[in-house]
């Protein structure tokens, strides 16, 4: 057992690949439909968005923080894009994911202020701020959805495009999105940036001890400012591709996707007590929880026990996880 | 004539209403190893974090080679040569031993990207300027204490420091690494570094250094060459009194029923055979090298061991101790090695610190009964003589060695029958440790609590010991009543078995 512990430390990411293995296995057992293209190819789809959030709570799980701000940073960043395009009647795509990223980086160093600056833990400062944001939309900009007959269409056929699409044995196409390598481009930045910088050491370093980071001379303003800030520029990437993907900007979608985007992260062995986890532990935490979650559908399963499906992932990965890294005893 | 290294003139430096430092003057030549003594909570710490730059002293100057240097922080007080160990090591416990020693060096070099072949070439040498042999790839937090400490050693001796400091470098080592330790030091002196080394230990400060400085209450007492001193003029400055040790007399009957008896005890590759008793009263001291099985000892009779072979008894009545429910049921307290990283709930109060081992017992109906539990809580500190106005206050607050006697005052509020102590005093200062002693004494007299006592530290275990056991690769090779042996005769046969 003491050993298993020590190789889970050490990588985390076998057991949740293993969990997936088995959950991939199983339901293909119990239903072949899982095996077919458009199946898989609409997982891989549906892995992106969850993929890109879990990346900016893994940063700020790294540091050993949490947040729950992002899923109501992404909407902001959605909501306000999509509103200024129609109003000023522009069609594009580089732009407004500039702009996108842009509210995600500025509302992500408002987290990084109170958390540096006034030494707020990052869960209380996470739920005001994003509390205060969905408030702010909701109330000052609006609450009406915009949907497919006014969303830019250059922004949907940019997220519309596939890589490949292939044939299926009853002759129906399935195409893979191409958005999943864009979501594995971002994914491989971000792992060289944790494995391959100092900047990504720092944030180990912060996780570890912020007090021993900084008798070393780390700079721990910066990198608190990075990680906030960074966070925030996916979540708010990622809630323009969300809005894109579904051809609606809808001010109150994403409610309660914290917890899964965070169930997905500790799932894949990032810690909750910060200093462990990893970007490829991440995205298999994320694809095992669409997998599993997605499934219940062809299992007949009735999409209610989604929530609760969600709830037991939360509990059992954070149970081993603490397992994992449970201190000896005093 | 030349100026010193590093000269502090006057230094002040108060946190709310306690007066840590006052009115410190302090001067280490280049090349020189100069000892910093002083009782738990006199301020030694705190000195060190000024000259580090951690905290900026309220009053006073700090000079390096002659030229005032206001406003020291960390990073300037790296870049001018001073490096610091600190008590809690300050090391990345999720980080591997390679990349702890590497990351200072690549941050001071300003690198941005890493590159893992370099990260291992670096950690390579520093260890092997240290001279021990440590896995760079093992997680910091795997290591055993000795190994932690020698990685912030090596990490430290990286960036060719022009003074190193030490908090207490010696406290979680056995006696061969602390020569070891002493070989590294004297080596780096003759590249011209100076030291500063802060030691509870006389033996040590007066083997190694060259000058002496004694704080009291934040006030320098004493300082000079280290010829000028003795054991008992240390001892005398630290505490304005002095302190004799007498040895330990169990008077029980030898024929009474033991407190514990344990038969055949063996774990594979741990422990082999191992038969011993305790009686009520009698406090037993445990030697070895590190490896030795003396650890493993403490755990499985704390239940930690669950599966073990052999036979245990309490009070004559067969028990097994396979958790630490069990264990503690049977009246068991166990204080670990490495209590100031393991044993303490750093972000909690000192009341909270020392009662949660006792909620069981002071609440009913499962209400914790706050005034009880309170009044338990302030009577302890009193006990313990543990240096804090109240027990409200965060526990992070407390010098290291008023934290160590909250782990150990935690247990005994529980009026455990068998005491195991795990390096009781490492760390603590001469007074506070006869005040440790006094108290496991009177217990042990007047209840006839049964004490197990493991310790690196010689004269510890012959003062205050009836009996002493030597433990070798997980075998008990000899158990003699203290009255017989001395400190030479045990080290000799520790270091026949090393
Ligand atoms: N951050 C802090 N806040 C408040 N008081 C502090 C703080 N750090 C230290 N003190 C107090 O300053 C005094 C000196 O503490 P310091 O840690 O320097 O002692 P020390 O000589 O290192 O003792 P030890 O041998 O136990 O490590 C103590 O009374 C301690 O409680
Ligand atoms: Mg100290």
């Amino acid at each position: 057992m003491r050993s298993l512990a020590l190789a889970l430390r050490r990588h985390p990411e076998w057991m949740v690949a293993a969990v997936l293995v088995v959950a991939v296995v199983t339901i293909g057992l119990i239903n072949p439909v899982f095996w077919q293209p458009a199946n898989i190819f609409s997982l891989l789809r549906a892995s992106v968005i969850t993929g890109i959030l879990a990346l900016a709570v893994l940063l700020v799980m790294l540091s050993g923080g949490i947040d729950v701000s992002f899923p109501a940073f992404a909407i902001a960043a959605m909501y306000l894009t999509v509103r200024a395009m129609v109003a000023w009647g522009f069609d594009g795509v580089l732009l407004p994911f500039a702009m996108a990223t842009a509210i995600g980086i500025g509302l992500g160093l408002v987290n990084a202020a109170f958390v540096h600056y006034l030494r707020m833990i990052p869960l209380i400062v996470t739920l005001g701020t994003g509390t205060a944001v969905r408030g702010f939309i909701l109330g000052v900009v609006g609450t009406s959805q915009i949907n497919i007959d006014q969303m830019p269409p250059l922004l949907i056929n940019f997220a519309r495009q596939d890589l490949f699409t292939v044939t299926q044995a009853d002759g129906s196409p399935a195409g893979l999105s191409a958005m999943v390598l864009l979501y594995a481009v971002i994914a491989l930045l971000v792992h060289l940036m944790l494995r391959h910088t100092m900047m990504g050491r720092s944030i180990y370093a912060l996780g570890g001890g912020e007090e021993a980071a900084r008798r070393v001379g780390f700079n721990t303003r910066r990198t608190t400012f990075f990680i906030y800030g960074l966070a925030g520029a996916l979540a708010g990437f990622a809630g323009l591709l969300h809005g894109a993907m579904i051809w609606t900007a809808n001010p109150r979608d994403m409610v309660g996707l914290e917890l899964d985007v965070i169930a997905a992260v500790v799932l894949g062995g990032a810690s909750i007590f910060g200093g462990r986890g990893s970007v490829i532990g991440t995205m298999l935490g994320v694809l095992t929880l669409v997998v599993i979650t997605n499934s219940l559908i062809i299992l007949g399963v009735d999409t209610t026990w989604q929530r609760v499906v969600v709830g037991l992932i939360v509990i059992a990965a954070t149970a081993a996880t603490a397992w994992r890294d449970r201190k000896r005893i005093a | 004539m030349t100026a010193p290294l590093i000269e502090l003139r006057h230094i002040g430096k108060s946190f709310a209403a306690v007066r840590a430092l006052d009115d410190v003057s302090l001067s280490i030549g280049r090349g020189e190893i100069h000892c910093l003594a002083g009782e738990n909570g006199s301020g030694k710490s705190t000195l060190i974090k000024v000259i580090s730059g951690v905290w900026q002293p309220d009053q006073g100057e700090i000079l390096i080679d002659g030229q005032p240097v206001g406003g020291l922080t960390p990073r300037s007080a790296i870049a001018h040569g001073v490096q610091v160990i600190y008590q809690d090591f300050s090391l990345f416990p999720n980080l591997s031993v390679a990349e702890n020693l590497a990351l200072s060096s690549e941050l001071q070099e300003g690198r941005k990207l890493v590159s893992w072949r370099r990260v291992r070439r670096i950690a390579a040498e520093a260890i092997a300027k240290l001279g021990v042999d440590l896995d760079l790839d093992a997680l910091v937090e795997t290591l055993p204490t000795a190994g932690k400490q020698l990685v912030a050693i090596a990490r430290a001796l990286m960036s060719d420091p022009r003074l190193l400091i030490m908090d207490e470098p010696t406290t979680a080592l056995t006696g061969r690494e602390v020569e070891a330790l002493f070989r590294v030091v004297r080596d780096i002196q003759s590249r011209g570094i100076a030291v500063l080394f802060v030691s509870h230990k006389m033996r040590e400060m007066l083997e190694i250094s060259e000058r002496l400085t004694v704080i009291r209450s934040g006030r320098v007492v004493a300082a000079g060459p280290i010829s000028e001193f003795d054991e008992n003029k240390i001892t005398r400055a630290m505490t304005g009194q002095e302190i004799a040790a007498e040895g330990y007399r169990w008077n029980g009957d030898p024929r009474g029923k033991p407190l514990l008896e344990v038969a055949a005890l063996s774990i594979p590759g741990q422990l082999e055979n191992i038969a011993l008793r305790i009686m009520p009263g009698e406090i037993v001291g445990v030697s070895g090298l590190l490896g030795s099985g003396r650890t493993e000892l403490a755990l499985t009779l704390f239940g930690m061991k669950p599966g073990y072979q052999g036979r245990v008894r309490i009070d004559g009545r067969e028990v097994r101790l396979d958790s630490v429910q069990e264990a503690i049921g049977h009246g068991i307290a166990y204080v670990p090695e490495d209590r100031l990283t393991e044993g303490l709930f750093l972000t909690q109060t000192i009341d909270r610190n020392m009662l949660v081992t006792s909620h069981d017992r002071l609440s009913r109906g499962g209400v914790m009964q706050g005034g009880r539990a309170a009044r338990e809580a302030s009577g302890m500190i009193r006990e313990m003589a543990i240096a804090t106005p109240t027990g409200d206050r965060p526990v992070t607050q407390l010098s290291g060695g008023n934290q160590q006697r909250v782990v150990i005052g935690r247990w005994l509020m529980n009026d455990p029958r068998l005491l195991i102590l795990n390096g009781p005093t490492v760390g603590v200062d001469v007074g506070s440790k006869a005040g440790i002693h006094r108290k496991i004494r009177e217990l042990a007299q007047s209840r006839g609590l049964g004490v197990l006592m493991i310790s690196d530290d010689l004269p510890e275990l012959v003062d205050h010991c009836n009996r002493i056991l030597v433990l070798h690769r997980g075998r008990l090779v000899s158990d003699t009543p203290a009255a017989e042996t001395n400190e030479a005769k045990l080290s000799e046969m520790l270091g026949a078995l090393a």
